[in-house]
């Protein structure tokens, strides 16, 4: 691994140990195919009360390195390395009964799908309170005011009715609602929030978005919140890396990320999005191919076939994630950086299909 | 920010030079399939060569009940002093055509109404459908039981006629089954929005039943059919030793269980031997099954 | 005001499509789900009508019953002056090769068992269209065409392309007969921001190149306002607003296309946004609010929205709205509640 480890010229209030600290993690899968390199050296730490944004299209690995993180692979077809130190103790390689303790109380995940993320035969209530007396000990009727509780610190009105009520009786907006209430039961310092709104709708999603905003700062928890799509993270995350073929290719706070932009494949992500104050009919600047075959990576950068801006270099030596000079906070992959004097202007348009 | 030069043309789009993932991961069989299949391909062998071999099948007073490797036999005798081996080997016709062919029969029917009860939603479909769960409701060795009384009223009938009787009752036991297995089945792929594409393209019914559903249920349909063989093996085992069976001299598994009950003391290697190759025949049906089923479930996303 | 609604459509000689007075209603054990009521739509050749509306709208459902998959429980369908909804269904088979539909879910739209050529080259098969070398031809002219390789594709299925591979698959079955209309339910929603601008950009250049008049479903309002020539706001079952996408975009006149043009995220971390939160649940379609549908969430709503529905009129050039009070006017005097929140600065 060529990575670099940038952390140390993160602003951390001094003295303070962060909450979560992943140090060149790796998690590899065995398939049919071969080995499937889907996390191939990230690191990266969150202090607590902060979000961090994790964005890449689907094959970028950002689904494994949050399964990693919270030990929820499975075991006997991954291969793993690296360490995850949650508040101090490194957790890579705790076993599940270990993990247990931590799930829940420690940490926990908001899912995609809240329709396969809950227990369709099971009331509502029953699977908040569920976690409440198991993890804390309480008895059914200060699980049952808790719970109420939830429900309505995430906006479910009428939460004693809707303890009785069953998933399917819920719209989509509603049972993601209980999800981030049975994620944030037990009071967990670290929320993983994987694709939370790709499967709402638009006005629902701004909802929940704010939603866990409120929360995270509310409780005090550290988030990371992944999604593909830039426009999720820009108004809800402190900081943002972006993932390609398992490593993070560019990472910086969010303001530095949109205004000083390094990496190619960030600012081709950012252009694919359809803006409103667009006219009709622009046409969109689509990223050409696909996400590289992780079993097969290329040599070089990983994004070099598709970068407009690839030169030689790129595809036969591997850029290493390098702090900008210019500001600490940032980092990136790229041998030729956007607004750099090397980058040559590219060869082809953006849009190859 | 430097704006790279994005004029990007509206031009006719260019084939996107990217392979799907590599490979179309072919899955390979394991060893036990291949035994499996191994001792299935013998069984049909001698099911078919079987009654051209010429085996001697007269009775000998000397080997009656003999126990294995007695004087050059490797099974020993049966009953009525015949090589148990070579009755094995004459009995497996029996048993694999009886089976076989109630069960293709079977699938046969059963699938085709399984089909068009899960597909068309009409009045006829959901009849069919309560046919199929009312002759459910019957224990099925009873009905088999009932079925094989009333066809097979005629006493001196030929073995022949007597196979197909107990063939078509198995057949007539084994098709609500089949069929409800493929109704489930067909009700979850008519859903799929592939169907409704077909559709709107304007298929017609039957179009979208047979290219379109069908390829997807057949795999659900065999692997259960594997399993309709097996139970049909052991089913005609069982009417035989209830003495409904094939004709007494017809030479089955069943019959050999049946007869050897009565030595089971003395001789145990005469039901032993019988029961060990039916075990070994249902066991690799069974495990083929399975092996089918899951070589054909389709990855719908390829990691 | 409170009539038929169709206010906002054109001379019949002009249009390819036209939907009148749809209802689509579903007999349930709860009641009756209006689905849709009364809507009314109509698309000259070579437009593309945007659909937009929050999940449980009717857009999709507004979309096959279009297609007569199935039939609409009321109103008329007239493709290029003839109306679907009377056809037999030999007839309706036959129409069929006008009109294709593009769905969601790309992988649950292709058959798994068949090979991508036999996918792309079956709606030819069925209407026995050329020889079969020419359906071959037919099937690499397609595949090129939407961005597919077809000698590495063709002997594949379909569990081997990514989301936005199969999307295109799709499409390309969907232009084979060379349909006059393409009805596009979702069809990048269950897409990567990355792979949806292809796709948005693919269905524009086969707009172009097949002559293709589309209807655009889908709820994502920045998507809606890139490939439609003009955008219809939906909400439980009846259409809201009606107008070309610039001008909705910018001068929305029914209070809900404006909450749902605020809540779509900008990807700006300096954006000042404004999201209008809709304050409630969608309410049943069983048994939807009397009046305009939309008063119970409405921060505008007098009483004469309980009483009278109101019908499309015209507010500016080809700009229509369903609304008693639209923004383009002052506000009633007591604006019910204050539903308008700044977002929580960090």
């Amino acid at each position: 691994m060529t990575t670099t480890t940038p952390e140390a010229a993160v602003p951390n209030p001094p003295g303070s140990t962060p909450l979560l600290e992943v140090r060149d993690l790796v998690t590899h899968f065995r398939s049919p195919r071969g080995l499937v390199q889907a996390v191939n050296g990230v690191s990266f730490s969150l202090q607590r009360g902060r979000t961090l944004g994790i964005v890449g299209e689907s094959g970028s690995g950002k689904s494994v390195l949050s399964r990693s993180i919270m030990g929820l692979n499975p075991r006997s077809t991954s291969i793993r390395s690296g360490q995850v130190v949650f508040e101090g103790r490194d957790i890579s390689d705790l076993d599940d009964s270990a993990f247990r303790e931590l799930w829940g109380k420690q940490m926990s995940m908001v899912f995609q799908d809240p329709m396969t993320s809950l227990n369709p035969v099971m009331r509502v209530g029953r699977q908040i309170t569920e976690s409440l007396r198991h993890h804390l000990d309480m008895d059914r009727d200060q699980a049952k005011q808790t719970a109420i509780e939830l429900l309505r610190a995430v906006r479910i009105p009428e939460p004693e009715r809707r303890l009785r009520a069953y998933p399917h009786e819920m719209s989509g907006g509603m049972r993601q609602r209980v999800v981030i209430a049975i994620a944030l039961a037990c009071g967990p310092k670290l929320l993983m929030a994987d694709e939370p709104t790709t499967a709402l709708d638009v006005t629902v999603q701004a909802q929940v978005l704010d939603l866990l905003d409120e929360q995270r700062r509310d409780r005090f928890m550290g988030m990371i919140l992944v999604t593909h799509d830039l426009g999720v993270v820009a108004n809800h995350a402190d900081e943002i890396a972006v993932m390609y073929a398992g490593r993070i290719v560019e990472k910086a706070p969010t303001s530095v990320l949109f205004h000083h932009m390094k990496m190619p494949y960030t600012q081709a992500l950012l252009r694919a999005i359809p803006r409103i104050e667009m006219p009709s009919h622009t046409r969109l600047d689509a990223i050409g191919g696909r996400p590289p075959d992780l079993v097969n990576p290329p040599a070089g950068c990983a994004f070099s076939p598709r970068c407009p801006y690839a030169q030689e270099r790129c595809f036969v030596d591997a850029p290493a994630l390098q702090v900008d000079p210019a500001d600490p906070s940032h980092s990136f992959a790229c041998h030729f950086p956007l607004e750099s004097p090397d980058q040559v202007p590219p060869a082809k348009p953006m849009e190859v299909a | 920010m430097t704006a790279p030069s994005s004029d990007s043309q509206p031009a006719a789009a260019t084939p996107v030079p990217e392979a799907p993932h590599a490979a179309g991961t072919k899955k390979r069989l394991g060893i036990g399939a291949w035994l499996c299949m191994g001792w299935l391909g013998l069984m049909i062998v001698i099911a078919v060569i079987g009654p051209w071999l010429g085996l001697d099948t007269s009775s000998n007073f000397e080997l009656k009940g003999q126990p294995p490797f007695w004087n050059g036999h490797i099974l020993g005798g049966d009953g009525l002093g015949r090589d148990l081996f070579n009755q094995i080997i004459l009995a497996t016709r029996a048993s694999i055509f009886v089976s076989f062919s109630a069960i293709i029969i079977g699938t046969v029917v059963g699938g085709f109404l399984g089909l068009i009860s899960g597909y068309f939603r009409n009045r006829f479909a959901g009849a069919l459908g309560s046919v199929f769960d009312i002759l459910l409701a019957y224990p099925p060795i009873v009905l088999a039981l009932t079925l094989v009384s009333v066809f097979a009223s005629d006493p001196s009938g030929s073995g022949f006629q007597r196979e197909m009787v107990v063939i078509i009752s198995l057949a007539i036991v084994s098709v609500p089954i089949l069929a409800r297995i493929t109704r489930a089945n067909t009700l979850v792929w008519a859903d799929r929005e592939f169907v409704h594409a077909a559709e709107a393209m304007g298929a017609s019914k039957w179009r979208i039943l047979f290219r379109e559903i069908l390829p997807n249920v057949v795999p659900a349909m065999l692997a259960f059919s594997m399993l309709g063989i097996a139970v049909a093996i052991v089913a005609e085992a069982a009417l035989s030793v209830l003495a409904v069976g094939l004709k007494a001299d017809t030479p089955s598994w069943g019959n050999i269980i049946s007869t050897g009950r009565d030595d089971l003391a003395s001789s145990p290697n005469i039901v032993f031997s019988a029961v060990a190759v039916l075990f070994l025949t249902v066991l690799s049906l069974n495990y083929l099954g399975d092996v089918i089923r899951a070589h054909f479930d389709v990855k719908e996303a390829a990691l | 005001m409170a009539g038929s609604g169709s206010a906002h459509l054109r001379s019949p000689e002009h249009t390819l499509l036209r939907v009148e007075n749809l209802v689509v209603e579903f007999p349930t054990k709860g009641g009756k789900v209006h689905a849709v009521s009364n809507i009314s739509f109509d698309l000259l050749p070579g437009e593309t009508l945007g659909l937009v509306g929050e999940s449980g709208c009717g857009k999709s459902t507004t979309g096959r019953a279009v297609m007569q998959l199935p039939k609409p429980t009321n109103g008329s369908v007239v493709l290029d002056g003839r109306e679907l909804t009377e056809m037999s269904n030999q007839e309706l088979r036959r129409t069929r090769l006008q009109m294709q539909m593009i769905f969601q879910d790309p992988i649950s739209s292709l058959n798994p068992r068949r090979k991508v050529a036999d996918i792309v080259a079956e709606p030819l098969r069925i209407w026995k269209i050329g020889s079969d070398a020419e359906q071959k031809a037919k099937v690499s002219e397609l595949l090129t065409a939407v961005g597919i390789d077809p000698q590495v594709a063709s002997e594949r299925r379909p569990h081997e392309f990514s989301g936005g591979q199969c999307q295109r698959i799709s499409i390309a079955r969907a232009v084979a007969t060379e349909p006059k209309v393409i009805i596009c339910d979702e069809p990048v929603s269950a897409l990567d921001v990355s792979v949806q601008a292809q796709i948005l950009n693919l269905l524009e250049d086969m707009k172009e190149r097949y002559g293709l008049t589309m209807i655009f479903i889908a709820h994502d309002l920045a998507v809606v306002k890139n490939i439609s020539d003009r955008v219809a706001v939906m909400y439980l079952g009846r259409m809201c607003e009606v107008g070309p996408p610039d001008e909705l975009y910018a001068n929305p006149a029914h209070p809900y296309t404006s909450a749902l043009i605020s809540s779509i995220p900008l990807p700006d971390p300096d954006a000042e946004q404004r999201v209008e939160l809709l304050g409630g649940e969608l309410p049943s379609p069983l048994d939807p609010p009397s009046g305009c549908r939309f008063r119970t969430r409405c921060p505008r709503a007098q009483e004469i929205c309980a009483q009278a529905t109101p019908g499309l009129a015209a507010i500016g050039p080809d700009h229509y709205v369903a609304c008693h009070f639209p923004l383009t006017e002052p506000a009633p005097v007591p604006v019910a509640q204050p539903v308008l929140a700044d977002r929580p600065a960090d």
